[in-house]
């Protein structure tokens, strides 16, 4: 939608636009200035601003109380992993659905989304065991499978809206010319659908990224991601507010900077330049 | 088989043999990730240096989420810990059920006669030790010794409740955002509840008579819970109802509250200049009686135990004592100042001049030696347990307990209304797990 | 496009995704609703046999029953409005040609990088904290008694807490919708005179109504489940003020260790959740279609 605007109307736009961005993501904000701050100034009344005790103790100190490395590495395997299975499954899947639609396909979509209803905490124990009795606790493929299972439906879901979006004309034109299903596939549409399997594949890794409850559950040592480090810098006795932001920085900032990359990807979306 | 080959196998056998013993040994060791634990993982080299066949794998969690991994795994026979810690609360219950390794066999250096006998008891089933302690802690009352005197008034070391009901009144300054009394208002088994049933203790309440039929349609608790929503709302902060442990060590490392209730331990946090600026403004007294001969006061070890289904209970115990022992505290003092040492688990600590000298040592130990977890209450009860119930269904019960509690607190409910609510439910309850017949 | 052979391709390729999600679905599910007729208690395994519809009951019985449901359905439309709404407004403000894009849509985007149970503790003890929060000093800073949240608005609370993670969410799929969107038709909407308000109801709107759909189906299946905010802030409480019925279970599962009414309960969940979903398709769910 690149409109040219009045430029009186594109001041109002850009300030209202970075006033609301400014709001929205002052919490985060104020995380990364209070994790430089020390404990006593991170929960000073009235709040600390220029005042406050600046340091870098607190990332000093996390870095020397946990192994940082190993937890970045397995919330990185952990994610990405789970989320790359998860696409060899939903995009042949979410492509059937979107191109040859059947009576039931939206009631197929919709049951895999139910598979998603249960609360967890329901089947926690159920969950465990059975990751017991298979030898899948504390291993980094037992998460990658849980939660590409956890995740499919959400994939398949955007998936499927992605591909609804690529008007038919374009197949069939592709058809007509000649083109086999697998030339189809890899010339046609995979180009015009890669937008949406950008931002899939980036909103799953942050979903995976962020999961915290099975991922501290079914681990102890060798598979536990980033949730589980911060679980161990939150709510111990005494001042950690500092130093739970300053965790909270350090499992962000691997995500944000894959953010920062792949957001125009991510944004452009899906412009079909061709037929619109 | 010729006698070449025989020696060769021999050989064989031997280098697999020494090969085992030099083999490392992983131990899993789970932790709550409060400071005296975290500081122990800075010192690992004095254990290496010690054991270098056994490698330490840490895995270090808040309270709740390291209770709820560590019952699953036990609970399932999951085995994926070797030593764990748990509280006094636990203890009892999983040694009943076979979960726990008994720890009667660690080395003599270890001096099992050293430590504390109240927190021995508490986790002492049947006269087997099934926990080493690693650090204890009783409750008291600390307060801002500045703001006492300039309301005029003092804090006896041993109050009684109407003390502290005035103490409170008379260092009210909302104005100026000082808050005269600090208590848990956040419900939970450990948060509300175990100061709430430390306060009914000493008012002469208990949780259940003889025969497990609960109480709180009785008087005393009636008494307990009106001066205790009375105490929070006209003297407390305001949104005392979401308060727990560490809401009001925070407000009052900055001086916020001008007395607070609650754990022994958080004293070394409370005289530390780099935390607090009123750390040299700290007293100290002990928990408050209402003249019935039992005090408020709490008692609860942090503690490490060897589940059953550890695979290496040798190098497990071996930890075990390295971390609990008498070298241990003295390794802290020595690196980090007598201050840091674990407290509440050992008689030497007490007795050590260097430690007695902190400000408060004696209150702590005093505190410690009030609790009796085998005799709790004024009247007489079936359980054992001074801030809580020693039965697996205490948590669930008490946790709901405490919302209802913390409802009457918000304001949301009346006291009496709340109190019939916790008796209905408690009695349905208790019916539902076969203690009433 | 439906031959009969290409009809056949789909069905294969669909196959692997269905078998493996089958067997996800019905394993624990199975597994629950046999402990949902259990007496199972973790710490009390000695303890154990059928015991019929009793965990069912207490459920039914609890006198929590009741609000946490509807604190349940509180907590998903509450965030469902919120966040669909105010995702709409802001993916129309930040689709505009203004400066620094890039960044801006980082920004708006940031929260959901960060882990619920961090943003649920930073934003309940750096912002609402009654006494050493952001939002107090604010109203101190006018003259006024700082609110307290989470005693008095503890479910008004975790539904700001939950919209402020899932905001970035809808804003990034109705963004992504609205980029489909020709310009062309806006412009010549524009040239013919329609009003800014005509535009968005007779163009916009339709255009990201599928997107809307798609925001309100998934967002509605997480935020059914959602317990991690509520054990984090307030508790339940006060009371049972905030308590929904994942949080009941949550309880049940990890304070007082039941398993077999943790999973009726989980069960109940299920039911719930069809429910709503089996609405939510009837009433929306055509949109899927366009």
């Amino acid at each position: 939608m690149a409109r040219s605007l009045s430029p009186r109307r594109k001041l109002i736009t850009t300030l209202s636009a970075w006033t609301v961005a400014l709001i929205i993501f002052f919490p985060v904000l104020w995380m990364i200035l209070t994790s430089f701050k020390t404990e006593p100034s991170a929960v000073a009344m009235p709040p600390q601003f220029l005042s406050a005790d600046w340091t870098l103790e607190n990332y000093v100190e996390v870095w020397a109380r946990s192994d940082y490395p190993r937890f970045f590495w397995n919330s990185v395997v952990i994610s990405v992993g789970s989320t790359l299975l998860g696409l060899a499954f939903a995009i042949p899947a979410a492509w059937a659905m979107a191109f040859v639609p059947g009576k039931k396909t939206k009631d197929l979509l919709m049951w895999m989304l139910s598979t998603k209803m249960m609360p967890a905490v329901a089947v926690m124990i159920p969950l465990y065991l059975l990751f017991l009795k298979l030898g899948l606790i504390d291993t980094k493929i037992g998460l990658v499978m849980a939660l590409m299972l956890m995740n499919l439906p959400i994939i398949i879901w955007m998936l499927y809206t992605y591909f609804k979006e690529i008007p038919g004309e374009i197949l069939e034109a592709a058809r007509m010319d000649g083109a086999g299903l697998w030339n189809e596939i890899i010339h046609v549409l995979t180009p015009m659908a890669l937008p949406g399997i950008a931002s899939t594949m980036l909103l799953n890794i942050i979903l995976a990224w962020n999961e915290a409850f099975w991922t501290i559950v079914l681990t102890t040592t060798k598979a536990a991601p980033l949730s589980a480090f911060i679980a161990s810098f939150s709510a111990p006795q005494g001042l950690f507010y500092a130093k739970l932001s300053a965790a909270s920085a350090m499992a962000i900032l691997p995500i944000l900077i894959l953010g920062w990359f792949s957001q125009k990807q991510l944004v452009r979306g899906l412009t079909f330049g061709a037929v619109k | 088989m010729t006698k070449t080959l025989r020696a060769l196998m021999g050989a064989t056998a031997l280098v697999a043999l020494s090969g085992a013993a030099m083999a490392e040994t992983t131990i899993t060791v789970a932790t709550v990730n409060n400071g005296d634990m975290v500081r122990m993982q800075g010192l690992m080299d004095d254990f290496y240096a010690k054991h270098p066949d056994i490698k330490v794998e840490w895995v270090t969690l808040e309270e709740n989420v390291l209770r709820q991994n560590v019952t699953t795994d036990i609970a399932t026979g999951g085995g994926q810990y070797d030593v764990i810690t748990i509280g006094t609360y636990e203890v009892p219950i999983w040694a009943k059920q076979g979960w726990l390794e008994s720890l009667n066999d660690l080395p003599a250096d270890y001096d099992v006669d050293d430590l504390l006998p109240a927190i021995r008891g508490g986790l002492t089933v049947d006269g087997n030790l099934y926990a080493s302690p690693f650090y204890g802690e009783s409750s008291f009352v600390n307060y801002r010794k500045d703001l006492a005197e300039k309301a005029g008034i003092t804090i006896p070391d041993a109050p009684t409740w109407d003390d502290i009901k005035k103490a409170a009144a008379a260092m009210t300054d909302t104005a100026n955002g000082i808050y005269g009394i600090c208590l848990r208002g956040k419900a939970g088994w450990g948060e509300n509840m175990a100061f709430l049933t430390t306060m009914a203790n000493s008012y002469g309440a208990r949780w259940f008579d003889e025969n497990w039929v609960p109480q709180f349609d009785q008087p005393e608790w009636k008494a307990v819970m009106t001066d205790y929503v009375e105490l929070l709302t006209k003297y407390g902060p305001p949104g005392a109802s979401n308060n727990g442990y560490n809401e009001n060590l925070t407000l009052s490392l900055q001086g916020k509250c001008a007395m607070r209730m609650d754990a022994t331990v958080s004293a070394g946090s409370l005289t530390d200049p780099a935390q607090s600026e009123f750390a040299d403004k700290v007293g100290f007294a002990l928990a408050p009686d209402a003249g019935l001969g039992k005090r408020a006061n709490w008692l609860w070890a942090w503690s490490l135990a060897v589940p059953a289904s550890s695979d290496a209970k040798d190098a497990a115990k071996t930890f075990v004592n390295w971390a609990t022992n008498k070298d241990y505290i003295a390794l802290v003092a020595s690196k980090e100042g007598w201050r840091n040492a674990p407290p509440g688990t050992r008689t030497s600590l007490y007795s050590n001049p260097e430690y007695a000298a902190l400000p408060f040592a004696k209150m702590t130990i005093d505190s410690i030696n009030a609790a009796d977890p085998t005799n709790p209450t004024v009247k007489p009860v079936p359980y054992v347990g001074v801030q809580f119930v020693a039965i697996p269904e205490f948590a669930g019960l008490a946790t709901s307990v405490g919302e209802i509690f913390s409802a009457a607190l918000a304001g949301q409910k009346t006291v009496d209304e709340a109190l019939a609510e916790a008796q209905a439910l408690a009695v349905s309850e208790m019916t539902a797990a076969g203690y009433i017949k | 496009m439906s031959t009969q052979s290409s009809r056949l391709a789909a069905r294969l390729m669909v196959a692997p995704s269905v078998a493996v999600l089958l067997i996800w679905m019905i394993v624990p599910l199975a597994m629950t609703l046999y402990y949902s007729f259990r007496l199972y208690r973790l710490i009390s395994p000695e303890r154990t046999g059928w015991t019929g519809f009793t965990n069912y009951v207490w459920f039914f019985q609890s006198p929590e029953f009741w609000l946490a449901m509807g604190n349940t359905l509180a907590l998903v439309g509450g965030v469902l409005a919120i966040t669909v709404v105010l995702g709409l407004l802001i993916a129309l403000l930040i689709d505009q040609p203004v400066k620094g894009q890039g960044i801006l849509r980082i920004l708006v985007i940031a929260p959901f990088f960060v882990m619920p149970p961090v943003a649920a503790s930073i934003l309940e003890n750096l912002f609402m904290h009654p006494q050493n929060g952001l939002f107090a000093a604010i109203a101190m800073g006018f003259g006024a008694q700082p609110i307290l949240f989470l005693q008095d608005y503890p479910m008004l609370s975790v539904i700001g807490i939950v919209s402020w993670e899932w905001l970035p969410f809808s804003t990034l799929i109705l963004l992504t919708a609205l980029q489909s969107l020709s310009s062309e038709q806006l412009e010549a909407a524009e040239m013919d005179g329609a009003s800014a308000f005509n535009r968005f109801r007779f163009i916009i709107l339709p255009h990201a109504t599928r997107a809307i759909t798609v925001v309100i189906l998934i967002q509605t299946i997480f935020l059914l489940g959602i317990f991690g905010e509520i054990f984090t802030t307030t508790q339940g409480g006060p009371g049972s003020a905030s308590t929904t019925l994942p949080y009941m279970i949550f309880k049940q599962a990890i304070a007082a260790k039941d398993i077999g009414r943790a999973a009726a309960g989980g069960i109940i969940a299920v039911i719930l959740a069809n429910i709503v979903a089996y609405f939510l398709m009837r009433g929306i769910g055509r949109h899927l279609d366009a």
